[in-house]
């Protein structure tokens, strides 16, 4: 096949970008206290007793455990890797306990260096942006701020161990409501096994002061990590929630299997935004998280919204439908994500759109970006339920292809049962314009930069939804993972 | 009845038929006895698809399980008259195969009109004179595409031959017409045809599906189309069979080096009718035109599948089906665009649009791209909405009566895919029969 040079040119640019060295990778040493390998009843009531959880929490995740093991693992979704061994991989490490902290000063230097590394300082963020930081380190919190500033509102914002210890009754109440055990093979392991993450949880009429944020980390080698993230929002209230993760390298495949659920009553508003930077494996498709996320709203009141943002760049395999099921009258769910997949990364994410209440309006708009080896497809499902008058859905999936060995996939499911109901669904896929890369050049811009400049327009829709402090990140993320790229 | 024990129990019953058939005729050819033992050996060990199979999720098969078939017999429906005929499927004026319950009525046929290097003929005539013709068309995998298949490969006995030999060009429409009339007992026919289209011939064929009303049956239908470098097929299909009886089709086609072709169907009846499309576009430049339009009411579920695979540079294909619900309607739109890896310069459309009255009608539609390479112009686009109350607000201020207004609205959605069929009578009856079938409405959503 002859090849124009500007066709030459890409090549080189997607073998550099395929080849860059992931540059968060590092491994930090803190002492863990560690269970054994394995997954059994025993290493349950371990995780349980550890954390000091209540009767009816051990229960609810040895039925999930039961359920499980009942359970196949999916094979519908569009990528490969070999078999996970799920009695391998070791299901607790915690930090061992230090004395509570006050302040920022009295984080372990070690964690407040690795978070230098990744240029998210915590006493930065604290200081410049306001934000509130619930720092997790492997499956224990280890540090919380804001804490105060928030109680006074009456926000809760804690790890979720905390949260079982101080308000029980809430997370009996809401604990699985959105995603239940039952709901997938990934979930139910994650209720059975999920050693922490963040609760949070609006008063009625509040608008939260400030952005939550959550940073994660993998660290610990191959430790499993088992998030699990509650927020409710009562009647009329608002929160913003900024989660991002980066994780060292590994050569060991790390699974991470995590469950966001959030509820939003009347008139509530949750906006749930994601940067996602895991170790992607090296360009042989070695190593690299295993992200396979279980992540769900439920619009319970009327006129409820909530909002997913994710901005995906890293993981080996990334299994993820953020989704949200519009039960409350006119209620309203976004999906906005741009999902990147180089070198032998593999992507089957999309969104999942339930409309059972009158009136209730979906917008989806994906951007998909495969370079190198690259998979990426997007999975999505609109379904307007037989009660469901007047349902809206708007979708938009656009792929972006760079080199001659990536790929991009569409496969929606569009399920429509209510004669009111209207449902648009669109997408594209080409290869990144060769004429717009021609012009940059033309006029001087180096084409890295073009081809960065290009990407950066393509998303910009999504980036224009995240919070500000997220959307220089992405962008920076983005242009990382395109850096390199001209010789 | 659960699927495994009907599906058993139609196995059963194929095998003494076929037992039966081997024993008075013997005229299978080693090859094909192998091929259909395999075939029916492959549907024992899989079994029919369930929801559970992506590509029948939304298409139950337990209505058609549960009914105790018969495969058709030749010398089944001898009654049929050249009127019912007439009266299924208009006349074209040119060439005209009649099959009743899958197998060739001479006594209805015409096969005048045709130019030297086209051959058009039955496929048991082939079978009996020249088997060696039609091996490369049973040699496939067993079970490749699905089990109703490779049951058509295990029953098929008759069918449409039509072979043209580089350069022949046949001006007239090929008309065939697939008529059942089971007698009261409920027949499986297996019709299985065969298009041939060597470089740079032409041809336009129109297959028809009717049956006697209230007659239960199951059709299921083969065709297979090989189209040569520059071969030109049009190619129509109006699928008219009764309420009472279940359609099943798949139309195979591989296309050589500019080769084009095209498709457009016409989902009228059935209670449960699924046509399925596979285009293989093997070599440069090759270009394939799909549409269709169904129109499922009462308690009809019409399923369109369509499989596009562009595996040489520089193909086209376009995809356009439209769909109106009313009543208990269900209607599937399953639509696969696969670029294989070096497939550059693919330059591929889908587009499924769904008109939707009547709160208990039901769409679901999953266009889907599947791209390994990245020199391509693809897209795709569902929509699934209501008539135009605006417009309908119009023409009822002119004093047109609402569900006149509501029948023309929808005429007009459907009226682009009816435009496009170039056969003048063809269209003439399908305007006729599409603009009937909106001018009433017990259990529509009033505006």
């Amino acid at each position: 096949m002859s090849a124009p040079t500007t066709t030459t040119g890409i090549s080189d640019e997607v073998r550099d970008l395929a080849n860059q060295e992931y540059r968060y990778g590092f491994v930090t040493d803190l002492d863990t206290d560690v269970a054994p390998r394995g997954l059994d009843e025993d290493i349950i009531r371990l995780i349980s007793t550890k954390k000091n959880e209540p009767g009816w929490l051990l229960e609810w995740r040895l039925q999930a455990y039961r359920h499980w093991v009942t359970l196949a693992e999916p094979t519908w979704q569009h990528v490969a890797y070999g078999p996970v061994d799920y009695q391998d991989i070791i299901y607790y490490a915690a930090p061992k306990p230090k004395k509570k902290l006050a302040s920022m000063d009295e984080v372990d230097p070690e964690l407040r260096e690795m978070f230098d590394k990744l240029g998210i300082s915590l006493g930065e963020q604290e200081r410049l942006s306001g934000v509130a930081v619930d720092a997790i380190v492997d499956s224990v919190s280890v540090a919380t701020t804001f804490k105060e500033k928030l109680a006074d509102v009456g926000v809760i914002f804690c790890s979720f161990s905390e949260a079982v210890q101080n308000h029980p009754d809430l997370v009996r109440k809401y604990l699985g409501s959105v995603v239940p055990y039952k709901d997938n093979f990934f979930a139910c392991l994650n209720a059975a096994v999920f050693t922490d993450g963040s609760f949070c949880y609006i008063p009625k009429g509040v608008r939260c002061p400030m952005e939550l944020s959550t940073y994660f980390r993998i660290n610990a080698a191959d430790t499993g990590q088992f998030e699990r993230t509650l927020i409710v929002a009562e009647e009329g209230s608002y929160v913003s929630y900024l989660e991002g993760c980066t994780a060292p390298v590994r050569d060991k495949n790390q699974l991470h299997a995590a469950v966001v659920e959030l509820v939003a009553l009347d008139d509530a508003q949750i906006k749930y935004s994601t940067v996602q930077n895991w170790y992607p494996g090296d360009a042989d498709g070695n190593g690299g998280v295993y992200n396979f996320v279980t992540k769900r709203g439920l619009a319970a009141g009327r006129n409820a919204k909530i909002s997913w943002t994710q901005v995906e760049t890293g993981s080996a395999i990334t299994w993820k439908y953020p989704g949200v099921i519009l039960k409350g009258d006119n209620s309203v769910g976004e999906f906005y994500s741009v999902a990147l997949t180089a070198r032998r990364q593999q992507a089957d994410t999309g969104s999942k759109m339930v409309h059972i209440g009158k009136n209730t309006k979906s917008t989806i708009i994906s951007k998909a970006i495969s370079a190198g080896h690259g998979q990426n497809t997007y999975r999505g499902l609109v379904g307007i339920r037989h009660s469901a008058v007047g349902a809206r859905n708007f979708t938009q999936c656009d792929s972006l292809l760079i080199g001659k060995d990536c790929g991009a996939h569409t496969f929606p499911y569009v399920e429509v049962k209510n004669p009111t109901g209207q449902v648009e669904h669109e997408a594209s896929t080409s290869k990144i314009g060769e004429e717009q890369l021609l012009y940059c050049r033309q006029r001087g811009i180096p084409e890295e930069e073009a081809v960065s400049m290009i990407v950066n327009g393509f998303c910009r829709e999504v980036f224009k939804m995240l919070p500000m402090e997220f959307a220089v990140e992405a962008q920076k993320l983005l242009n990382v993972s395109l850096e390199g790229s001209v010789g | 009845m659960t699927i495994a024990t009907a599906a058993r129990g139609v196995l059963s019953k194929l095998e003494t038929c076929r037992g039966d058939r081997n024993d008075g005729h013997d005229r299978d050819p080693a090859w094909l006895a192998d091929a259909r033992l395999a075939a029916l050996a492959w549907v024992g060990e899989h079994g029919f698809p369930t929801r559970k199979d992506e590509d029948w999720k939304y298409t139950g098969l337990d209505p058609i399980l549960a009914v105790p078939f018969e495969a058709a017999a030749a010398g089944t429906g001898r009654w049929v008259s050249a009127e019912m005929i007439d009266t299924a499927a208009v006349d074209l004026g040119g060439p005209r195969l009649v099959f009743v319950n899958g197998h060739f009525a001479a006594e209805l046929s015409r096969l005048t009109g045709l130019p030297a290097g086209a051959e058009v003929t039955n496929l048991a005539a082939v079978l009996a004179a020249r088997p060696q013709r039609l091996e490369p068309f049973f040699s496939h995998t067993p079970g490749e595409h699905h089990a109703f298949a490779a049951f058509n490969d295990v029953l098929a006995e008759d069918g449409a031959f039509i072979h043209l030999t580089p350069g022949t060009s046949v001006d007239e429409p090929i008309q065939l017409v697939f008529f059942s009339d089971t007698g009261g007992f409920p027949l499986m026919s297996s019709p299985r045809s065969v298009i041939v289209a060597e470089a740079g011939s032409r041809a336009t064929i129109v297959e028809t599906y009717a049956g006697t009303f209230g007659d239960v049956y199951c059709t299921n239908a083969v065709t297979e189309a090989v189209l040569g470098d520059d071969a030109q097929i049009e190619h129509y299909k109006v699928q008219d069979e009764p309420l009472t009886a279940f359609h099943l089709a798949l139309l195979d086609v591989r296309q050589g080096r500019n080769s084009r072709f095209s498709s457009r169907s016409v989902m009228l009846g059935s209670s449960i009718a699924r046509h399925e499309v596979r285009v293989l576009l093997e070599d440069v430049g090759a270009e394939v035109s799909l549409d269709g339009v169904y129109l499922p009411q009462g308690d009809q579920l019409h399923d369109n599948t369509i499989f596009v695979d562009h595996a040489a540079t520089g193909c086209t294909s376009h995809q356009l089906y439209k769909g109106v619900l009313d009543g208990g309607g269900h209607g599937v739109f399953n639509g696969h665009i696969m670029v294989r890896p070096g497939a550059d310069g693919t330059d591929a459309n889908q587009k499924n649009k769904n008109l939707i009255l009547s709160d208990r009608a039901e769409v679901d539609t999953r266009p889907r791209l599947e791209i390994y390479t990245d020199d391509v112009k693809c897209t795709h686009g569902a929509a699934v909405g209501q008539l135009d109350e605006e417009a309908l607000l119009y023409l009822r201020a002119r004093a047109i009566p609402l569900e006149a207004a509501r029948g023309l609205l929808i005429y007009a959605f459907v009226h682009e895919m009816v435009d496009r069929i170039e056969l003048e009578p063809l269209r003439a009856q399908l305007e006729t029969l599409v603009a009937g079938r909106f001018t009433h409405g017990d259990d529509q959503v009033k505006p």
